[in-house]
């Protein structure tokens, strides 16, 4: 089986695979980052967004061999010690009820802040409108991302 | 309302203490039993191994309390509220109290018990009782120290005053606190003055067993008070808390392949694709040994999920296991009818037409009315099959050995799932060690073990760790669903009053029970029936969130909104008429209140502006009674480019004290959102015994766009609390469908409500 060498919040790991094995389990079961959820294995849910060189991607839909040279960013990267301000905004807000995709939903929420710092809740409804929480805390992570970007810009 | 109420519990029941070696006082109590009140506890806590307690106090000998959870978190924030009762009755500051999940506890915990939306409502004196006990005792042990009367001592955030103004920290005197005697609370009965327990044999405990005294609400700090999730740290970092994220070394990943239609049985399968991709280890058929099972231990609703033979996949990865399904060949052979929405649409339409009903429950003669009626309605509401989509996709992990079955996952009911292993595989039960993890959601689907089976049976038959990992097509087309159900309700008018009605409901696999038959409009009416029929399906149902109240209450508040209309009299006040006749009623089979049902309608009729007309917003307005709490709801719809948009839901509800609003409001806006989600959106048919949708691209979800915002009302009162997980969706849909009519003239008979407006081409 190949090799590849990916990228994850900042260090190299190699792993051995088939060329379409998909990031997300390559994450889950070869290395033991479990922050990144698996929801639906068809990019539909959002559960297992990861950030590509800064942008939102679903980790199910891309295949280790897509991913040399690029930088993969994991709920477990994104900070080292939940002080993000999207995560701290999760944690004043109180988001969570099962909390299974918020993982998915604070990874969309931040790379949406880094190209939009500035957004109306329009702009938030529809960046977020790709993640699914079935627990429906929508009201509640909409006003976290609200949140968020004034943190941001503070 | 008193605070001392006698509550009926023997707090020696389900209370221990001891004195820790490593300093300390340790509490131990089993919360499930506390909740209940049914299991008894041997008598000498030396004895007892832990294997009775599944929850714990700690104080330590600086003061800190740490409470043991062993309780199951799908998401309601039981493991956040119930604490909070503890420390409260405690008398500690929340931030000196750490709250643990015991999942990964072989040692302390066992016989786990899922608490169900229940567990607020049932916990409430128990858990109270728990934590005034052991302030008691810490202040007796105080008192005893001083050498004065422990009625001249208070507690008061971790510390102990004395008349003459000193103070001792409890951690100061636990040591001496858990040898004492387990003190009496004021007004319970049953308990003896004296210990059977060896230990508690101190000569001084009798003088000093100063009496437990439940707080005044008013006076309450931490009930109240918004109180963050417990988990939330872990939750936004990513860390393993779920069932999915659990290994161990050695483990193999599952995947199974079941029939893909309902009512086939596996025939025989070629595996030589799947034994070639690199990472899988072998494929193998199960199914002999859980035949029968669940459907034996389920009652009410038909899961039979272990009726047939399966191949399963085993591999080093989750994903090596998916694939290695996708490429085994497999033949099915129809044993039995290939059912579809069309057959189940014709035939619950004959089971309406029919007479073969049940009676729930009858007042007076509803034939009679509909004869001696100027005017008689009669309506047929219809809903689809619904899959529970849990975000975290079924999985279980099971380690079979000669000697001993180790079970870990996400599961509401670990025992009942554990003495189906036990006997699946010819085991004691007490060979059987089940654990929970967190749950990636849950809405009924969890509590049908039939994962746990399939995953025993994989690790008995290769006798390794494994994990039973679900695909979302897996979960979605193999998997339990709320029932497909028809309600036809007639009523009669005469003389301008409403003088019978008459429900009837026809499902598949499973009617309502209980006591939903006594719930609003029931002891309103002179003449009043519910009956209800059902058949049998090879398709598994299943308790959905709000078990049939999901549907029912749509279907009977879109209904009294068109009597309302028949009568031409403002449907908020029909229902505070309808109230009035039940007021005083000595029926005590009637479940709501009258007078509680009147508070919520006022207040959500003041706080949404219901009677002040909004230009473009139709508002629709439901009032529900279901899960012990009373909740209205007016929805705001308004039309943008020939489509409704529901903007906002107002909510009022009555749940008694909310223990922690922060949590409250979170499960009251989930529950109206979900609510609101499935009756517009959420449809779900079967073609030849199979689902047509297996997946998200196909099933509508309500998402972030739909969602509307919701605006919570409490009623204030300091009635004991009930739970919150459920009773805000039912009225949801109610309140949209009424909404809906007023913004497109037309009502609605159907769920999904945006199929229905598209195929009537009322919307475009």
């Amino acid at each position: 089986m190949p090799t590849y060498k990916l990228k994850i919040n900042g260090v190299s790991k190699k792993i051995e695979a088939t060329p379409d094995m998909p990031l997300l389990w390559a994450l889950r079961d070869d290395l033991d980052m479990v922050g990144t959820k698996f929801g639906c294995g068809i990019g539909q849910c959002g559960a297992c967004t990861v950030h590509i060189d800064g942008t939102a991607a679903r980790s199910c839909l891309l295949q280790v061999s897509q991913l040399d040279g690029k930088e993969i960013t994991t709920i477990e990267g994104l900070s080292p010690d939940g002080s993000h301000p999207v995560q701290q905004a999760w944690k004043e807000v109180d988001v969570p009820q099962c909390g299974y995709c918020q993982s998915g939903q604070i990874m969309t929420a931040s790379a949406f802040l880094e190209k939009n710092p500035n957004p109306s809740r329009e702009d938030i409804r529809s960046a977020m409108h790709g993640n699914i929480c079935r627990c429906a805390s929508y009201n509640r992570i909409e006003n976290a991302v609200v949140k968020a970007a004034e943190k941001k810009m503070a | 309302m008193s605070s001392t109420i006698a509550t009926g519990f023997s707090r020696r029941s389900f209370l221990r203490t001891s004195s820790l070696a490593s300093g300390g006082m340790l509490i131990g109590f089993n919360l499930f039993t506390a909740c209940k009140d049914n299991v008894k506890m041997p008598v000498d806590i030396s004895k007892l191994n832990y294997n009775d307690f599944n929850a714990f106090i700690k104080i330590s000998n600086e003061g800190m309390v740490t409470l043991f959870s062993p309780n199951p978190e799908i998401g309601q924030g039981v493991k956040t509220s119930m604490p909070m009762i503890i420390a409260e009755e405690l008398d500690v500051l929340w931030e000196n109290v750490n709250v643990l999940q015991g999942v990964l506890d072989t040692k302390n915990y066992q016989r786990q018990v899922a608490g169900g939306s229940q567990s607020i409502r049932f916990g409430w004196d128990a858990l109270r009782q728990t934590g005034a006990t052991a302030r008691q005792m810490l202040v007796n042990a105080a008192a005893a120290r001083w050498g004065v009367d422990a009625s001249e001592c208070s507690a008061k955030q971790g510390v102990i005053t004395n008349a003459k103004g000193q103070t001792l920290g409890y951690g100061d005197v636990v040591k001496e606190a858990a040898k004492l005697q387990i003190p009496i609370s004021e007004g319970a009965e049953g308990d003896e003055s004296k210990s059977e327990n060896p230990e508690f044999k101190d000569a001084s405990a009798k003088e000093v067993a100063g009496k437990v005294k439940l707080k005044d609400p008013k006076d309450y700090t931490i009930i109240g008070t918004d109180t963050h999730n417990v988990d939330i740290d872990e939750i936004i970092t990513g860390k393993p808390l779920y069932g999915m994220d659990y290994k161990v070394d050695g483990m193999v990943y599952a995947n199974v392949l079941r029939p893909p239609s309902f009512g086939q049985q596996l025939e025989s399968y070629d595996d030589t694709d799947a034994k070639a991709i690199p990472g899988v280890i072998d494929v193998i058929r199960i199914g002999a040994k859980g035949r029968g099972l669940l459907e034996k231990n389920r009652g009410n609703w038909s899961v039979k999920l272990g009726d047939t033979d399966k191949v399963v996949v085993i591999a080093e990865s989750t994903w090596k296991a998916i694939q290695g399904k996708k490429a085994i060949k497999a033949t099915w052979s129809n044993a039995s009818e290939m059912e579809s929405t069309e057959s189940h649409d014709r035939d619950l339409i004959a089971l309406l037409d029919g007479t073969e009903f049940t009676t729930l429950r009858k007042d007076g003669d509803v034939e009679k009315a509909f004869k001696e009626a100027d005017k008689v309605i009669e309506r047929t509401y219809e809903s689809p099959f619904l899959p529970h989509n849990c975000m975290e996709p079924m999985n279980f992990f099971a380690d079979v050995t000669e000697t001993k079955v180790h079970l870990v996952g996400p599961i509401q009911t670990p025992e009942s799932g554990a003495a189906a292993v036990a006997d699946m595989l010819g085991r004691d039960v007490a060979d059987v060690h089940c654990e929970m993890t967190r749950m990636g959601g849950g809405f009924g689907r969890r509590l049908y073990s039939d994962f746990v089976l399939e995953a025993a049976e994989i690790s008995d038959a290769i006798r390794k760790p494994v994990k039973m990992v679900s695909s979302r097509e897996d979960d979605m087309a193999t998997g339990v669903y709320r029932p497909a159900i028809k309600y036809r309700i007639k009523a009669s008018i005469k003389d301008g009053e409403l003088t019978g009605y008459h429900l009837k409901e026809a499902a598949v696999g499973g009617n309502m029970y209980g006591l939903i038959p006594n719930f609003f409009p029931a002891g309103t009416l002179d003449n009043y029936q519910v009956d209800v029929a059902s058949y049998k399906s090879n398709i598994t149902t299943g308790a959905w969130r709000a078990p049939y109240t999901n549907f029912l209450s749509y279907a009977e508040q879109s209904f009294l909104d068109e009597i309302a209309e028949a009568l031409e009299i403002d449907a908020v006040q029909m229902r505070l008429d309808l109230l009035q006749k039940v007021k005083g009623s000595e029926d005590e089979r009637i479940q709501y209140s009258a007078e509680r049902m009147e508070d919520v309608i006022n207040l959500v009729v003041e706080k949404s502006g219901y009677r002040i007309p909004k230009e473009g917003v139709y508002q629709g307005f439901s009032a529900y009674y279901c899960h012990n709490t009373h909740v209205a709801e007016v929805a705001d719809i308004v039309m943008e480019n020939n489509q409704p948009v529901v903007k906002k839901v107002t909510v009022a509800v009555d749940c008694g004290i909310v223990v922690n609003p922060l949590g409250a409001l979170n499960q009251i806006e989930g529950g109206v959102i979900d609510g609101v989600g499935h009756a517009m959106y959420s449809d779900f048919s079967f073609e030849n015994g199979m689902p047509t949708s297996k997946n998200y691209d196909s099933y509508r979800l309500i998402r972030m766009r739909e969602a509307p915002m919701v605006e919570t009302h409490f009623v204030k009162n300091t009635l004991s609390p009930t739970g919150l997980g459920e009773p805000t969706l039912p009225p949801a849909g109610a309140a949209v469908s009424i909404a809906l009519k007023k913004a497109t003239g037309k009502r609605i008979y159907k769920q999904p409500f945006i199929t229905s407006l598209l195929d009537k081409e009322i919307i475009g």
